[in-house]
């Protein structure tokens, strides 16, 4: 049978190699091309850290991106760990309200932040009536980082969930009896034991905000992220072959913070937002 | 069971981070269906921002709908042969195949736009059509057809059978459409809902893609946020949630861990 079906496997096979050959490494060997072909030549690759506005926009993103994924990661991790252990009315009704945004493309969850933290948002009406001051932060970093805290919690808190369901109990009660505090118990047997889920998700939470190009786009085209920075370079000053640099630099982030979550736990693909 | 003494503010805890993901959904909602916004609902309720959105932005939900089923129909042809493909046989080429697959996901989609901007962009015909455009939701959508359907393939022994048909006589199409399609129908489902779901909502690279003739749904979505005012755009985030959110509960659904199914009696 093996050797038999061979010739329609490969003919099952072909579009999808064709496809992809033709739609996707082509463009890419060209985008690397183009980005080795500007006046500067291979070293528009370097830009990125020689040029300070470059070095700039790449240095928020990293941090933003970090700071959103460490604040996913304790959020979610909290609330993860409660689900799974408690049962309650509601209890269902609470994970599929925290899961579902997870499909909402990017420009969605900016409007979100508007709605929140916007010049008519909720968060301006509580501390208009609160203080007198309308506090409206959705068009800076703060709104940044609430958009991608807002597109990140979804993503991670299902595989939480399922890590906390693996947990040994017995552990922390040995703990516990012992005569560690609650917080001893939560830093040195809980979070070990998530410790995979934690790599997995948080690299997953990284690379999708390195790339998250929707929320920014419609909370601030001034503030300068990676995404962003590669928009105004192409569209804007049609600096073709520094954007198509900053793309492979950015392109490759992503790639290697995947993979590295894919070594750390199963397999996973996350949605870009 | 008595609570301890840490329910309640954990409980205190998830309820807020489900509010922060609830309320501003709740709240757009309202707001495209408020006669003014900012005096809130007193101002009276109407349908008149979305029979605007529908005057100004029809188009782009027929092209969203139009592209998205396109987007189904390729991924279905081209995906679930691979699946199958890379089911039956786990070499290194398959493994490099579906890892490949798997990149478009993995780097933001940005970058792919541009890639393929410069790549065709200067052939005119094919960057003003919306054959553009699906080109690149194929590819953010592919992985997630193949993974689904090889998923469920992996999990039954397809190995055994497929050679208990083979003995019997059948052919290669015959066990493809008798054994492998019928076995592999839940991952075609869970993977079609998420290639529509993620199609519809598509923005990063169509934004890339799209000219002023092939605006879809999320295009359309991004100007009127910005040009727009704020009732507008809650009745237009309102539409794309009522078309999205009947597809994100099919997924919850598909996703439910599944007993097996019983064996099938004929009960006459």
């Amino acid at each position: 049978m093996e050797r038999r079906d061979r010739p329609y496997l490969i003919l099952l096979v072909l579009p999808a190699v064709v496809l992809f050959a033709a739609f996707f490494l082509l463009p890419m060997v060209r985008l690397m091309a183009v980005g080795a072909g500007g006046p500067q030549g291979a070293s528009a690759y370097a830009a990125i850290v020689t040029e300070p506005r470059y070095l700039r926009s790449l240095l928020s993103t990293l941090v933003l991106s970090a700071t959103v994924t460490f604040t996913t990661l304790v959020v979610s991790s909290v609330a993860g760990v409660f689900l799974q252990r408690h049962a309650f009315p509601g209890r269902r009704l609470l994970v599929a309200m925290l899961t579902f945004p997870l499909a909402f493309p990017g420009v969605v969850v900016g409007f979100m932040v508007i709605m929140l933290a916007g010049r008519q948002g909720l968060i301006g009406d509580v501390t208009h009536l609160a203080t007198g001051q309308k506090l409206v932060f959705a068009y800076s970093m703060a709104g940044l980082f609430t958009g991608y805290l807002y597109f990140s919690i979804p993503r991670v808190i299902l595989t939480l969930m399922a890590a906390a369901e693996k947990l040994d109990r017995r552990l922390e009660e040995a703990a516990r009896s012992l005569g560690a505090s609650p917080w001893r118990v939560v830093w040195d047997v809980i979070v070990p034991g998530l410790r995979p889920a934690l790599i997995s998700a948080g690299a997953i939470c990284f690379a999708t905000a390195m790339g998250a190009f929707g929320t920014a786009f419609t909370l601030a085209t001034e503030i300068e992220v990676l995404p962003m920075t590669i928009y105004t370079e192409f569209t804007l000053r049609a600096n073709f072959a520094i954007a198509a640099a900053l793309s492979i630099v950015l392109g490759a982030v992503t790639w290697v913070a995947l993979a590295l979550a894919r070594t750390a736990a199963g397999s996973t693909v996350a949605a870009a937002a | 069971m008595r609570r301890s003494a840490w329910f309640y503010p954990q409980l205190a805890f998830t309820v807020l981070v489900a509010a922060f993901l609830v309320v501003p959904v709740a709240m757009s909602m309202t707001a495209g269906l408020t006669v003014n916004f900012f005096q809130g609902v007193r101002s009276g309720l109407t349908l008149r921002w979305i029979g605007e959105v529908w005057a100004l932005y029809r188009e782009t939900i027929g092209l969203s709908m139009a592209v998205a089923l396109a987007c189904l129909a390729v991924d279905l042809v081209i995906g679930v042969p691979a699946a199958y493909v890379l089911a039956r046989r786990r070499g290194w080429l398959t493994r490099l195949l579906e890892e490949a697959l798997v990149l478009p996901v993995a780097i933001p989609g940005l970058a792919t736009a541009l890639a393929l901007i410069l790549a065709y962009g200067t052939w005119g015909e094919f960057r003003t059509s919306w054959g553009f455009i699906l080109v690149g939701h194929v590819l953010f959508t592919l992985p997630f057809m193949v993974r689904a359907v090889l998923a469920v393939l992996s999990s039954i022994d397809l190995k055994t059978l497929e050679e208990g048909a083979a003995s019997l006589g059948a052919s290669f199409l015959q066990r493809l459409f008798g054994i492998v399609l019928p076995n592999a129908s839940s991952g075609i489902v869970a993977g079609a809902l998420m290639v529509v779901t993620l199609s519809i909502g598509e923005f990063n690279m169509t934004w890339m893609l799209h000219t002023p003739l092939t605006k879809t749904l999320p295009v359309g979505l991004a100007d009127s946020y910005a040009s727009m005012r704020l009732e507008i755009g809650s009745a237009y985030t309102l539409i794309f949630f009522v078309m999205i959110i009947p597809l994100l509960i099919g997924i919850q659904l598909a996703a439910r861990p599944r007993r097996r199914a019983p064996v099938r009696e004929e009960s006459r």
